[in-house]
């Protein structure tokens, strides 16, 4: 927020804004090596842009580490090369080897895809570098199983989530201690709305990959979904031909995995006046949600997906 | 019929005519985090359902699902279960129950709120005390079919214990009462005696239906007796305790020390009460060192003022001792500084709490080891009678004293909620076993101050030529521990050493004749040994114990108080069967039988050491072979 903006009455944005780097700065002091999830997507965007606030002037003290799965928009490559630079941080990709020598990919494997790069491949990852607590972008509006997550979410040695034996979170006092091999995961925006990521993206001027703004771009339908064809690795069902059509993403994962919408929205500003104008939610656009029917978001995060 | 109709709020059509003006007003909304109370059936679902739909956080896609969801699994026919969109996980579905606390969030033209949801079972106590803690407001409901229950007491108990100021009577349902005012005044009034009687100073009654929709965003024409705010607009114009919090003295607890480089070292934290700018005069504590403040630093810039909530770095014109834990508070107005305490206790955890153990206290931003005695009292939630208690358990709650190893910054709960609100932990599970809020330091610690003595034990330890130590025994009754340790003391004195051995039962007979065998008891018996020893390594003396000293977190005590590198944790380990073979003294033979109780290894616990300083395996070596090793360990 800008110094100016300080005023007797802290705004919404304000306070979560100072929630969240109150989070960092506790994780930093509490946890010998954390690690910052990257996604690329707008909520990655607003967290990494909270802690380069927290632990100004120096840099955040820890790297970021981005689950590749091979699979993502070219644009967000490209972001996410850049964000590194600019903010100082370290940036680690990791890529699953098992899933890259068995060619694992979403047109065959479906559920096994996800499975593999990203809940493996972060399990992976996390014990290959021995972090002991992960920073997520999750925030609880998300979805069901998340608005019961706490911001400390506690994780056994083999990264598994008990929903049941969930520390009690009171105040802003968070409990970071844990044995040797098991970990956390830490949710600094859990209680910001996608509105609230919006509004601050707008505010703060964070950059975002372009993908969340309209444009012409080829697509294709499929149950009910708009596909983006990002790369020739695209596979058309018979009779398939790519259409062009102005659309945008309210979310962003593996392309063929996520459906746009059709918009006109060329600003953040107009991107807002959709979202609150919009009926159906964000994660509509996603496919992975539905794997499973009502639980499955919880049951990937039992199996240790963020 | 269906409750899904046209959202009662209206789009704001500055959203489709004008985005930029609609963002700003946005921009300037403030929050309201609340927590709503209520049992199984007065409808809390249902209402938070409607706050959601009415304010467009339910989308259609999400609605299609609910659909679908209350026709296969709901409990209210055809029509839309709400409970259905706030009840999340899998396992509470299948139950029908909700078992955790859930955060929901909406936004109307003024405020953004942030909803605190808690189910209304068995658990309730630990659910609600956790929402609660960061509520400022607290929605009771209450069915008006079924008046003021036990429940009721209890919800409004806890949030008046959690320090909730604003507290909504929503007397819901009123449509199945026909709307009548009669039943309704006489509801409020019996909450009312209620209220009084438990120090709510303040409440604001409302008839509401949740399921129709009177009295939510609107004032309902089914009750026009009622003249007060409908529940929406009531929620957007209280005032904040955030705001409450700015007119208070300055109270920054340090989170983390910036020290990028040489040239910049700065002081992290959030504000938890009163304002600061350049110039301010402040007061480090415990410390008690005191500098001016000469920037207030952020990524956007240096602010001239910070006030309570946010987050920030202060620089320091003088270079002063300053670090995680402290308090950085305004000069001419510090915060108390204590290391015994009376404070009320939640306990949250299905493992009941051991009076006399060592656990972790964290309070602000500093972790230390503390100690809670016996409860004076347990509160009846239901009745509000105080009970005598010897323990805590699930979601007991109860009033106790607790000592912290060293003098901690604190202020009362009921004055500032981030500096008197603490949470327990564990020290073996780590887990979160309780939250506590801090009423006010013992009078004895502030008046016992520490001696500072002339001749310092490294004086008494020169004179004697050696170092201190403790060679602390721990294993089985019958493993050996007291005939190893006394041929480690005839060894160690060949070679002029001085030692003193303490030995278990030589102890119980004098110091510790008044404790019996209880696990609250050991853990006193090893206490007072280990508080001894420490006066002898201060005399310089090489301790050494032979005390079975079963559980982990009580030599994980008695190893704090030492100085680091003095305290040699020896683990006598022989198996079960084989001291029990033995039965030097009789005792296992007695604790089959019954005739003795709580023996260790029989019908109480014996944790080993995970990472003893010295591991003896009594069927490898001898007695001797031991002592000597033991020896040479301690004198190479």
């Amino acid at each position: 927020m800008q110094a100016s903006d300080v005023t007797a009455n802290l705004t919404h944005l304000q306070r979560l804004e100072a929630e969240s780097i109150q989070i960092m700065r506790e994780v930093v002091a509490e946890t010998e090596k954390p690690v910052m999830l990257y996604s690329v997507g707008k909520d990655s965007a607003v967290m990494l842009h909270l802690a380069r606030k927290a632990f100004y002037p120096a840099p955040p003290p820890f790297p970021l580490l981005h689950v590749d799965t091979t699979w993502k928009f070219k644009a967000m490559y490209e972001l996410r090369d850049r964000m590194a630079k600019e903010s100082g941080m370290e940036l680690l990709v990791y890529q699953n080897p098992e899933a890259r020598e068995k060619n694992i990919n979403p047109f065959d494997h479906g559920p096994l895809h996800t499975d593999m790069w990203k809940t493996e491949g972060l399990k992976q990852a996390l014990d290959k570098y021995g972090f002991d607590a992960a920073f997520g972008g999750a925030r609880r509006d998300e979805e069901k199983s998340r608005a019961k997550e706490r911001i400390f979410s506690f994780r056994s040695a083999n990264h598994r989530w008990d929903p049941k034996s969930q520390r009690p979170e009171l105040w802003s006092l968070y409990n970071a201690r844990k044995n040797k091999s098991e970990s956390i995961r830490v949710f600094p925006i859990s209680n910001w709305t996608e509105l609230d990521i919006w509004q601050y993206i707008h505010l703060e001027n964070i950059p975002i990959v372009p993908l969340y703004f309209a444009a012409v771009r080829p697509v294709v339908e499929r149950d009910g979904l708009l596909i983006m064809v990002d790369d020739e690795r695209f596979r058309f069902n018979p009779g398939e031909v790519p259409v062009q059509r102005s659309v945008r993403f309210r979310t962003l994962g593996c392309y063929p995995l996520s459906g746009a919408v059709e918009s006109n929205a060329h600003s953040i500003t107009e991107v807002i006046q959709e979202t609150l104008l919009t009926t159906t939610s964000e994660r509509q656009g996603r496919v992975i949600d539905k794997d499973a029917g009502g639980a499955s978001m919880e049951k990937k995060k039992q199996e240790g997906y963020f | 019929m269906s409750l899904v109709q046209e959202s009662s709020y209206k789009v704001d059509s500055l959203i489709a005519q004008d985005i930029d003006a609609y963002l700003l007003k946005h921009q300037h909304k403030s929050l309201l985090r609340f927590i709503t109370c209520g049992s199984v059936d007065d409808g809390k679902s249902t209402l938070i359902g409607r706050l959601l739909y009415d304010s467009k956080m339910i989308f259609e896609d999400q609605l299609a699902a609910l659909e679908a969801d209350s026709k296969k699994v709901g409990t209210q026919g055809q029509n839309i279960d709400f409970a259905l969109l706030v009840d999340g996980l899998a396992a509470e579905r299948e139950q029908g129950i909700t078992i955790d606390v859930a955060y929901r969030f909406f936004a109307t033209e003024k405020r953004k709120f942030i909803v605190a949801d808690t189910p209304g079972h068995e658990q309730y106590t630990r659910n609600m005390v956790t929402g609660a803690s960061t509520a400022d407001l607290a929605v009771i409901l209450i069915d008006a079919r079924k008046g003021v229950l036990t429940q009721t007491r209890r919800h409004s108990y806890l949030a008046h214990l959690i320090g909730i100021r604003h507290i909504v009577l929503a007397v819901n349902k009123m449509d199945l009462i026909g709307y009548d005012q009669g039943k309704y005044d006489a509801i409020v009034a019996e909450y009312q005696q209620f209220a009084t009687s438990v120090g709510i100073e303040h409440f604001t009654p409302m008839p509401i239906s949740g399921y129709v929709g009177d009295n939510i965003t609107a004032s309902s024409d089914n009750t026009p007796w009622y003249t007060g705010a409908p529940l929406v607009e009531f929620l957007e114009n209280v005032e904040l305790d955030v705001t409450a919090n700015q007119a208070k003295p300055l109270r920054l607890p340090v989170q983390w020390v910036n020290r990028p480089n040489l040239d910049f070292r700065g002081f992290s934290g959030q504000i938890a009460s009163g304002v600061v700018r350049p110039g301010d005069v402040v007061r480090v504590l415990p410390s008690g060192k005191t500098s001016t403040v000469s920037r207030i630093v952020t990524f956007d810039g240096d602010l001239q003022q910070a006030v309570a909530g946010q987050s920030v770095t202060l620089c320091f014109t003088d270079e002063i001792d300053c670090s995680r834990g402290d308090i950085i508070t305004q000069a001419d107005a510090p915060v108390q500084v204590a290391d015994q305490f009376e404070a009320t206790i939640v306990w949250m955890a299905d493992d009941a709490m051991t009076p006399g153990r060592s656990y972790w206290i964290k309070l602000g931003t500093r972790t230390v080891s503390a100690s809670i005695q016996a409860p004076k009292y347990q509160i009846n939630v239901n009745t509000l009678e105080h009970a005598a208690a010897k323990t805590l358990e699930l979601n007991a709650i109860g009033v106790a004293n607790i000592t912290t190893d060293r003098p901690i910054a604190f202020e009362p709960y009921e004055e500032n909620h981030t500096l008197g609100g603490f949470i327990v932990i564990d020290k073996m599970t780590n887990a979160t076993v309780a939250a506590g809020m801090l009423h006010f330091s013992l009078r004895r610690s502030q008046n016992v101050h520490w001696q500072a003595l002339d001749v310092s034990r490294e004086v008494h330890a020169n004179l004697k030529n050696q170092k201190p130590a403790v060679l602390w025994f721990t294993g089985l009754s019958g493993a050996g521990k007291s005939t190893i340790a006394n041929l480690v003391e005839k060894k160690l004195v060949r070679m002029n050493r001085h030692t003193f051995l303490l030995d278990g039962d030589n102890v119980r007979h004098g110091l510790n004749k008044d404790l019996g065998f209880t696990e609250a008891d050991r853990i006193e018996n090893i206490r007072r040994v280990g508080e001894v020893a420490k006066l002898m390594t201060d005399a310089g003396l090489i301790v050494i114990t032979a005390f079975i000293s079963p559980f982990r977190s009580e030599r994980e005590m008695v190893r704090k108080m030492m100085a680091p590198g003095e305290f040699f944790e020896i683990f006598i380990d022989t198996a079960l069967e084989e001291a029990e073979r033995r039965d030097v003294k009789g005792l296992y033979k007695k604790a089959r039988t019954g005739e003795l109780k709580n023996f260790t290894g029989i019908d109480s616990p014996y944790e080993p050491p995970n990472d003893a300083e010295i591991h003896i395996d009594t069927a490898k070596l001898t007695p001797e072979q031991a002592a000597d090793l033991i020896v040479e360990r301690l004198i190479p």
